[in-house]
């Protein structure tokens, strides 16, 4: 069967687009508002990433740092998260839906048992931070078992052969890093450069779904919109603090963000 | 039950996954960190076999550290306390004040080697990130230290002196504003200028290679003392008891290695954690109240974390030893019941400080207070041919407010 995560690829592909996918954390700032905030932008989304929040994470800048810190604060528990999206995909039943987090969350709950949880809860696909290959080949194996997308990541600093190796282990997608950086750094490299590696990826593999974030903004994702897909995490995770800060309603912030993110890629 | 192999270092006991035990430590990075980690390790690899290499070494540790550290009987503690013989190894000799800079002369130099300009670590009681400071000065390297907003007001002596050195001060305020964070934010930073910049673990955590080369580093301590103890008794004695606090484990680690191989019943390991305030439920001892296996700063390890892998809060008096977590190797070293672990809580530390100071030449920092704590519990219990040595890891210049507020004197 084909997934819900190549099905989306195929119809960008169709509109002659690249796949917008955006990166908010679950429970920011509440459980209630965070689910509010993926029903109203989806529309305009292609793939919700869905954050877990951790509080060692060791891959995430400043912004992504302060949602997770205020999801953890207000009270977001793993099971939550696993209910927010569970009713989000009642509204929303053909948006795929991906959990990112750190293998620690993975780990405490059990392997089986978290994808169990993913499986009623009808989650399309999971990025591990702090697990890459070949580490994560058992763990990616049983994610495949569950008809579960294992999306690895590739970085600047990956080295051809692994490159080989990676996209050969890899499902429908692969997730390509923009820069040496963690989340919500400044695109420090050109656009140019970027889509050199990017092109290097889909020449291991063509048919391969990769997509680009990191440094993604308002400013930076017209010069990328050859690329398969692309995400914006930090930029969102920031504006939707900014809201909470003056008082505003960041579902409506957060929307509008994504219908403009939208409106530069089409 | 997991076992030791013998004849092999205890950094060398893991398997291709870089697993002690099968489930301890390993390497959970971002792919980024990938490559500049494997370039680490294929480096290390060489050059811990290199015969320039290890001279530079020892020059180092010899004319600039300071080696050896002196061994040193306490003569009116072990009198006061009325049974074993009780002796130290004051590290808190060597250059800097703390057994913190056997790491950081070897990062320096592996930096070099490296080709690299920049070197950044991390800091709890400030001593990592002061002896950092001192080697990149030495070796003409730019230094950036992460430390914990909480730690740098409480530390400051240490700061004071990483400033003096040309070294800059990043203060991390998110989290409980202390080392596990000021360690997680410069991996960050690593993540983002890895191409340009040498990361230093201050301990024997981390990804697989820091704990290595740490543990390789601080591993000086224990070369000295089996010389001092055949010096000293003409051999290893029957009855000997080492005893050192750990944080992240690094300065026990050094003390212990070349007496791992030693039947438990001759040579017996004790590892001090920090117990936190006696009236509080909050600690840094992960394996003495048994906290479960969980992934911190790339590596598996007991840890202090609740049922959803949130790490959880800890309080020490101490800096150095208040981390949610503990080296792979010591938690390796306690599943093969090799080395015995417990804590001593913040006011026994101070007590623990108060008798040394006042009986010996000697003025413990809050860390090795914590050691010193566990021997004069069960010294008195003990027969007169045992022999306790603690590690004395560091000085208490850095931490003279504390223990002023607290004791109403200092040394
Ligand atoms: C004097 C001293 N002892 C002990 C420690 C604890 O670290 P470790 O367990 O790695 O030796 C520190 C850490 O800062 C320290 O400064």
């Amino acid at each position: 069967m084909i997934s819900k995560i190549n099905l989306a690829f195929s119809q960008c592909k169709k509109e002659n687009r690249p796949a917008l996918l955006t990166y908010t954390v679950a429970g920011d700032n509440t459980k209630k508002k965070s689910l509010e905030i993926l029903n109203a932008i989806a529309p305009y989304v292609d793939i919700l990433e869905i954050g877990i929040p951790h509080n060692t994470p060791v891959a995430d800048g400043g912004q992504i740092q302060t949602s997770a810190y205020r999801a953890i604060k207000n009270g977001i528990k793993v099971k939550d998260i696993f209910k927010i999206v569970k009713q989000f995909k009642k509204n929303n039943l053909n948006k795929p839906v991906i959990l990112m987090g750190y293998y620690n969350t993975i780990f405490q709950l059990g392997e089986r048992s978290f994808l169990k949880h993913c499986k009623r809860s009808d989650v399309d696909g999971l990025i591990v931070v702090d697990l890459p290959w070949p580490e994560n080949k058992n763990f990616a194996n049983k994610c495949k078992k569950q008809s579960i997308n294992f999306i690895q990541l590739l970085s600047p600093t990956t080295s051809d052969i692994r490159m080989k190796n990676i996209i050969k282990d890899s499902h429908d997608m692969v997730y390509y890093i923009s820069m040496l950086s963690t989340t919500g750094g400044r695109l420090k490299v050109s656009a140019k450069e970027i889509l050199k590696n990017y092109n290097k990826i889909k020449k291991i593999n063509p048919k391969q779904n990769v997509v680009i974030g990191f440094g993604i903004t308002e400013k930076t994702i017209s010069s990328l919109t050859k690329a398969d897909g692309l995400v914006v995490g930090s930029a969102l995770c920031k504006t939707i603090s900014g809201a909470l800060s003056r008082g505003t309603n960041p579902v409506r912030t957060a929307e509008n963000m994504v219908k403009k993110l939208r409106s530069k890629i089409i | 039950m997991l076992k030791l192999k013998k004849g092999v270092l205890l950094i060398d006991q893991h398997d291709k996954n870089y697993m002690y035990g099968g489930k301890f430590g390993g390497n959970f990075i971002p792919e980024t960190l990938k490559k500049p980690i494997e370039d680490l390790t294929n480096l290390f690899g060489r050059l811990r076999y290199d015969k320039n290499f290890i001279k530079e070494r020892d020059y180092y540790f010899k004319n600039y550290v300071g080696a050896p550290t002196p061994f040193i009987k306490l003569e009116n503690l072990t009198k006061h306390l009325g049974g074993a013989q009780v002796y130290a190894k004051v590290v808190s000799k060597a250059n800097g004040g703390a057994h913190k800079i056997y790491n950081a002369v070897v990062h320096a130099l592996i930096c070099k080697r490296a080709g690299k300009k920049y070197i950044v670590g991390d800091t709890g009681a400030g001593y990592a990130g002061k002896m950092l400071s001192m080697a990149a000065k030495k070796f003409g390297l730019k230094c950036k230290i992460f430390m914990g907003a909480k730690d740098i007001k409480r530390q400051k002596p240490n700061c004071d002196a990483m400033r003096k050195n040309g070294a800059e001060i990043v203060p991390v305020y998110s989290g409980s504003q202390t080392l596990v964070d000021a360690v997680s934010e410069c991996m960050r930073y690593w993540v983002s200028n890895c191409d340009t910049t040498h990361m230093a673990v201050g301990s024997t955590v981390g990804p697989n290679i820091f704990i290595k080369i740490c543990a390789w580093s601080t591993a000086q301590i224990s070369r000295e003392l089996i010389v001092q103890l055949k010096e000293e008794f003409g051999g290893v004695p029957k009855k000997l008891k080492l005893i050192n606090c750990v944080g992240g484990g690094s300065s026990a680690a050094g003390f212990w290695n070349e007496f791992i191989d030693y039947n438990k019943s001759q040579v017996e390991l004790i590892g001090v954690e920090a117990g936190g305030p006696k009236n509080s439920k909050l600690h840094a001892a992960p394996l003495t109240f048994g906290s479960k296996i969980g992934i911190l700063h790339g590596a598996a390890q007991y840890v202090i974390q609740d049922k959803d892998g949130q790490i959880g809060e800890t309080s020490s008096i101490s800096a150095g030893l208040d981390y949610p977590g503990i080296s792979p190797l010591h938690c390796f070293l306690k599943d093969t019941k090799r080395a015995r672990y417990t804590s001593a809580s913040d006011e026994e530390a101070l007590q623990a400080y108060k008798l040394v100071s006042k009986l010996e030449d000697l003025s413990p920092s809050l860390e090795p207070s914590h050691a010193f704590a566990e021997a004069i519990k069960i010294a008195p219990k003990l027969s007169k041919d045992t022999i306790i040595c603690v590690n004395s890891c560091g000085d208490a210049k850095k931490d003279r407010a504390i223990i002023t507020k607290r004791l109403g004197f200092f040394r």
